[in-house]
């Protein structure tokens, strides 16, 4: 606190950090044990994969030979053909993800500031909220996507409701389209999307937003000036957790949607198992990795939130 | 840099500021309790009051961010109370501080200036931030600066947008006692400078009476006593003021009778005093007189009986016999010492000496008598309670450590 203590304070420190250094050479090492399952685990199962795709993405067909037979070879021509033959699926892939994304944000971050902010002086209440949004993780995520079907059949009441009030025109279906997939895929995402910004929302000091008022900003400007940018790191956090798997995903469109709403993960999925076609499945796979590499890495430099972490 | 705020109020010079009848409660506990106060525009005002006085949440009545329960709150005439705080022309510098963590510094000091659109902004940040001493740290983050220079920003960001009433909810609070001490100078000086109205809350009444032209002393949601610090110190009305302003020594006492003006008032160790009746508020039957330990005198009590030195009472005029006891503690607090005497019947007074060079060492154990001038004394309520402030006096925690030093240097300025 005053001067003195500060001296004090950074002998302190200095004392600790010359018993370490006295005590360090014997357990140096410790770091790199405590590491090793970890890198072990990542080396089995990350890196070999990655190299066995790699390879195989560039493997030609074996001459003569039967389905599923190839051979490793140097063959870009596999990336080229890749991209030409199934960009629209990229595209869509990419949209799709865009769109759930926002959704998820859109819906996600009003939940989040509720639960954090809103509630925070009930503990009860709270807790009921944070149970609500994280319930659906113990159903699979293939069977709810299967119910997300009966909620979108035609029969079903969300369907026959529209149809009574005209938002949908007669004889139209919302299972097989854009819609039910982007829905899909939002409804399951959200939770990763509402529990980074819960928990930046609920360290959010509130004597800040009485400063913001106090300085002359009103309720709307002290949310953007103040309780926005101090949650950006949730809302990173939550959009890349949705949008990258959002975008891979093919369950939600093979569940929900139909031909002319499928997804790059459900081409990279029959590409695989059903047209044995590695060499594709595999250049597919890598540039997806790729692409959503790069518009993250584009995104976390524009958020600028490398500061605030 | 002279701004117009909304509502028309000039805050060139601050504003006055105007409680009336204000009560605020939180379910059942009241935390103001109709409270009615004054801010004269332009002076350095300090709220003082132990925790959980309703201090705070006055203050926080008068930016906005409580809404009273009843009663009005008017700022330059203008009746704000139903205004929101984002509208009010007042600014505060909070105990927290409350600085924006993702913003920098300039930043920071230009958030107002900017919320009202003023066209530059962030060349009034800087000068303030030069007025505060800090424009080389305009780039920092709040996270990177030490408590004392937080302080800084946080009183610049405030006083940046000029405000009819600048509120400071305990901003020394948090600063070790000679960076407090700096500080303390350094508002009374930029207040000087500025002249808005400030509106100081404390618990410290050391900082109170250095900093402020007037002092409203709280107690249980009330204004026990409000005036300039001399005046509260010199001739407190209630027992709580006596008791937390400072220290006094408290005699239940009975007033036996009243002549030209004095009062005689028979003291329960066997002594007697006289005081002026103006100085007491009550002029018959029970009555509790007090009096400031640096106003005591203590004569040293030969071992015959006799007094050991016959020219300290004369020389004071020490009329007033508080009564015969032993000296039961003495402590050096180099300005002064500190005695404490135990009085049959009267109970522990205490005696601050200055440490002049020329008096009689009194040593533990040593039987003296106690004198006081009348015109130093002073008459409470004769029912009184003797301890009203004593457990939650000004000087708790952190600012224990300041006080002692400060109740030395309290004759000097006081007397």
């Amino acid at each position: 606190m005053s001067a003195l203590a500060g001296l004090q304070g950074s002998a302190s420190a200095q004392d600790v950090q010359e018993q370490r250094d006295a005590a360090g050479g014997g357990r140096r090492w410790l770091p790199y044990l405590l590491l090793a399952p970890g890198l072990v685990w990542l080396a089995i199962f990350f890196l070999a994969p990655i190299v066995l795709l790699a390879t195989t993405s560039l493997q030609s067909p074996v001459p003569d030979g039967g389905v599923g037979a190839y051979q490793p070879a140097f063959q870009v021509s596999n990336y080229t053909e890749a991209i030409a033959d199934y960009w629209p699926w990229f595209a869509r892939s990419l949209t799709y993800g865009l769109v759930a994304t926002a959704l998820a944000l859109v819906i996600g971050y009003p939940l989040a500031y509720v639960i954090a902010v809103r509630a925070r002086a009930r503990p009860l209440l709270q807790q009921l909220l944070l149970v609500a949004v994280i319930a659906p993780f113990f159903v699979s995520f293939v069977l709810r996507t299967i119910a997300w079907r009966q909620v979108l059949a035609d029969e079903s009441l969300v369907v026959q409701s529209l149809k009574a009030l005209s938002v949908l025109p007669e004889g139209a279906r919302l299972t097989a389209t854009p819609v039910a997939v982007i829905a899909g895929l939002t409804y399951n995402f959200i939770p990763f999307m509402t529990l980074p910004i819960y928990a930046s929302l609920e360290r959010l000091d509130q004597r800040l937003l009485e400063a913001g008022g106090d300085l002359y900003a009103g309720p709307l400007t002290t949310f953007t000036h103040i309780t926005f940018p101090l949650s950006l790191p949730g809302v990173v956090a939550g959009t890349l957790l949705t949008f990258i798997p959002a975008t891979g995903d093919y369950v939600n469109a093979a569940i929900l949607g139909g031909p002319s709403s499928s997804m790059i993960g459900n081409v990279i999925e029959s590409r695989f198992f059903r047209v044995v076609d590695y060499p594709t499945a595999a250049a597919l796979s890598f540039m997806l990795m790729a692409g959503i590499l790069v518009l993250v890495m584009l995104y976390v430099r524009r958020a600028g939130t490398e500061e605030l972490l | 840099m002279a701004a117009r705020l909304e509502g028309g109020v000039g805050a060139d010079g601050g504003a006055d500021l105007h409680l009336e009848r204000v009560s605020k409660t939180f379910g059942p506990a009241v935390a103001v309790d109709d409270l009615t106060l004054t801010v004269p525009s332009g002076s350095f005002f300090a709220l003082l009051g132990p925790s959980g006085c309703g201090k705070t949440t006055t203050l926080r009545m008068v930016a906005g961010l409580e809404a009273p329960t009843a009663g009005r709150v008017l700022i330059g005439g203008r009746d704000v109370t139903a205004t929101r705080s984002h509208q009010r022309p007042v600014n505060t510098v909070f105990q927290s501080y409350a600085l924006f963590p993702h913003m920098d510094v300039l930043a920071n000091v230009a958030f107002g200036l900017k919320r009202r659109g003023k066209k530059d902004a962030v060349r009034s940040a800087r000068e303030a931030l030069e007025l505060v001493e800090l424009g080389h740290l305009a780039g920092r983050r709040p996270g990177q600066l030490s408590g004392g220079q937080q302080q800084r920003v946080a009183l610049a960001r405030a006083l940046v947008n000029r405000p009819a009433v600048l509120l400071l909810d305990e901003p020394l609070g948090a600063l070790d006692l000679k960076l407090r001490r700096q500080m303390q100078g350094e508002l009374t000086r930029i207040q000087d400078d500025v002249g808005i109205t400030f509106l100081h809350v404390t618990h410290d009444q050391e900082e109170a009476m250095t900093m402020a032209d007037e002092v409203a002393v709280m107690n249980a949601g009330q204004v026990e006593q409000m005036g300039p610090p001399e005046e509260l110190y010199d001739l407190p009305r209630t027992s709580f003021v006596a008791n937390f302003l400072g220290q006094s020594n408290l005699l239940q006492g009975e007033v036996v009778g009243e002549r030209g003006g004095a009062l005689e008032v028979s003291l329960p160790g066997g002594g007697r005093a006289v005081l002026p009746s103006a100085r007491a508020a009550a002029t018959s039957g029970s009555v509790v007189v007090g009096v400031r330990p640096e106003k005591v005198h203590l004569i040293p009590q030969a071992v015959d009986g006799s007094d050991g030195s016959r020219d300290l009472d004369e020389g004071h005029g020490a009329a007033n016999d508080l009564g015969t006891g032993r000296v039961v503690d003495v402590a050096f607090a180099g300005v002064s010492t500190q005695y404490v005497v135990d009085v049959p019947g009267a109970g522990r007074l205490s005696v601050f000496a200055q440490n002049l060079g020329s008096s009689v060492r009194v040593r533990r154990g040593d039987q003296v008598r106690l004198a006081c001038a009348p015109d130093h004394m002073f008459g409470l309520a004769g029912d009184a309670d003797l301890s009203a402030g004593l457990g939650t006096s000004g000087t708790g925690g952190d600012a224990a450590a300041s006080s002692s030093p400060a109740a030395s240097d309290e004759p000097v300025r006081a007397g």
